[in-house]
């Protein structure tokens, strides 16, 4: 149909002299209202941004602030820990939940809970079952053996360990949800040939299903990375940083300098981590732009 | 009737052992949010898993607003529900005539609009935070509802205009050169042939900029602080700001906070799935 039409329906594509069609007159004012918004509230706060965080003197403030160093090295343990371990998880369940029994479905409707609901109460939910008096958690230590439970938010590894947890606890949902469509994507008869051929479950899952999912997998994981960078609830809301300062990562410490009116060094501080996001970024977009 | 063999039997048993877990983990937290919900303090404080005097009187201090961290309460719902309808009308807006004009109009340099946007999508949240809470000082919105809508229009766009890029590519041209022999206007086009087939991922991308307007925190926390003009989980999060927090009503307003939310996901969740994963993430 359309190579029919093309004859003398096609518009010749004009040197760019000549004027503009209506239709892409209608282009350029459909694509104003973004533009706009993207000068207004992307190009300016980051080239605002960057230009107060020029001086050199708050790089080294920064790399002088232990607070900042421990922040960094919370924020890699978050990353390479964490959201390895999330994957995982998410890649493992992603197999259980593709398998066909009703109550599969069903729990797998529940399963999504976490992502469908707001982070903040059930952070904050989370909180309370730790708090050391009154919670749940150290209520049920105690009636079983009679001992006080660990004062569970004021160690900072344990801190920081409960705030990793309620992440996987909010974001697993989602990634099970597209490893499972990439699963479910694989042909079945390659496992029932496997199946004839009397392979076990190992080499079903290393021949047929990482192959053909090392590259969703790896893709997610690197996407996991970039927003956990930004995930800020988790870190604030349950521990608040504390305590001591020592369980910040790098978006609740820019924070943290905003609010103590040091705006440069918060600035800066995210500028350090650029090195980090930005190949993490173009890796991203030459894949998703393909 | 055939019974089932023992191996049926064993991996029956093994997918249990996984389930179970996987059912407890899910429902922990919001069970706890439920448990405080109707619970009176004493109960609440004293780490039973049910209640001996279940009760519904929070709600009822809830929505009467009878305690000092909730005089607000029903302007704050009225704001986030205004913030968040706004976002995503506006984000819908934006984002749908972008994809249109990039896609179907092919305008020069639509392409390297979208990877801008992409880029953007890239960027934490958290990182934008900072240098956008002083643009908006700039600007004299702070304190302002308009500085969190467009703040939430500016997350939420990238994501919208790249979903619905990559679904109306799929739409054939055929369509539009058959509606322009017809002699259709652009906007014709755009209103009579585009937008009812693009339904599906409107209604996709309306829910994803809702919600993601009504669960934010940190630029409503950073944006709005007057109690009159804050949003709900702001409000949440104010009440840690005293040491005796009435935890029980604190869980009940989350609860009551939590529920639209549930409810537009599980409502547009056949939507939400074939529109959004699609996209999220392509292999």
């Amino acid at each position: 149909m359309a190579i029919t039409l093309s004859g003398d329906q096609a518009i010749p594509a004009p040197p760019l002299s000549s004027r503009l069609t209506p239709a892409q007159v209608w282009g350029i004012v459909l694509l104003a209202p973004y533009l706009l918004v993207f000068l207004a509230f992307v190009v300016y706060p980051v080239c605002y941004g960057l230009w107060l965080a020029r001086a050199p003197a708050n790089y080294v403030a920064l790399y002088n602030d232990p607070i900042f160093a421990r922040a960094a090295v919370n924020t890699l343990i978050f990353l390479v820990i964490g959201i390895n371990i999330k994957m995982l998880i998410a890649l493992f369940l992603s197999g259980f939940f593709a398998q066909q029994r009703t109550w599969i479905k069903w729990l797998s409707v529940i399963f999504i809970l976490p992502w469908a609901v707001p982070s903040i109460p059930t952070i904050l939910s989370v909180r309370f079952m730790l708090n050391p008096e009154w919670g749940v958690i150290n209520h049920l230590i105690f009636s079983f053996t009679g001992d006080d439970g660990p004062n569970w938010l004021n160690d900072p590894t344990v801190a920081l360990t409960m705030a990793i947890g309620v992440h996987i606890w909010k974001s697993l949902p989602f990634w099970t949800l597209i490893l499972i469509t990439g699963r479910l994507a694989i042909p079945h008869d390659l496992f029932e040939a496997a199946e004839v051929d009397g392979a076990s479950w190992w080499q079903k899952f290393r021949f047929i299903t990482w192959p053909s999912m090392q590259t969703l997998y790896v893709t997610c994981t690197l996407l996991s990375m970039i927003w956990t960078l930004g995930d800020f609830n988790s870190v604030y809301l349950l521990t608040g940083g504390g305590p001591a300062d020592l369980t910040h990562v790098l978006s609740t410490l820019g924070i943290r300098y905003l609010r103590l009116d040091q705006l440069s060094l918060a600035m800066a501080s995210i500028v350090v981590a650029m090195p980090l996001v930005l190949p993490l970024v173009y890796f991203m977009m030459k894949r998703l732009s393909r | 009737m055939k019974l089932p063999t023992l191996r049926e039997i064993g991996n029956e048993a093994k997918l249990l052992l996984i389930g179970i877990p996987v059912f407890i983990w899910t429902m922990i937290p919001i069970y706890h949010m439920f448990l405080f919900a109707i619970s009176p303090k004493e109960d609440a404080f004293s780490g039973k898993l049910w209640p001996d005097h279940p009760t519904l009187h929070n709600f009822h201090i809830v929505f009467y607003q009878e305690h000092y961290f909730l005089r607000d309460f029903w302007i704050q719902f009225w704001n986030s529900t205004v913030i968040a309808l706004a976002a995503g009308g506006l984000t819908l807006f934006i984002a749908t005539a972008a994809a249109f004009s990039i896609s179907r109009l092919k305008v020069p340099g639509g392409r390297w609009v979208m990877n801008l946007a992409l880029f953007t999508y890239f960027i934490p949240a958290a990182f934008l935070a900072v240098p956008m809470y002083r643009t908006m000082g700039n600007y004299g919105l702070l304190n302002n509802h308009w500085s969190l809508i467009l703040a939430m229009v500016t997350i939420a766009s990238p994501y919208a205009i790249w979903v619905l890029k990559q679904a109306s590519d799929k739409l054939p041209v055929e369509l539009d050169e058959a509606a322009v022999m017809d002699g259709a206007t652009t906007l014709q086009l755009f209103r009579l042939v585009y937008l009812p087939l693009m339904m599906p991922s409107l209604v996709a991308i309306g829910t994803y900029a809702v919600l993601l307007a009504w669960n934010e925190y940190l630029y409503a926390f950073l944006l709005l602080s007057k109690d009159t003009n804050i949003t709900l989980p702001v409000a949440l999060g104010n009440f840690l700001a005293a040491d005796d927090s009435p935890w029980e009503l604190l869980m009940t307003t989350g609860f009551i906070y939590a529920l639209p939310p549930a409810a537009v996901y599980y409502a547009f969740k056949r939507y939400m799935v074939g529109g959004l994963t699609a996209g999220a993430v392509k292999s």
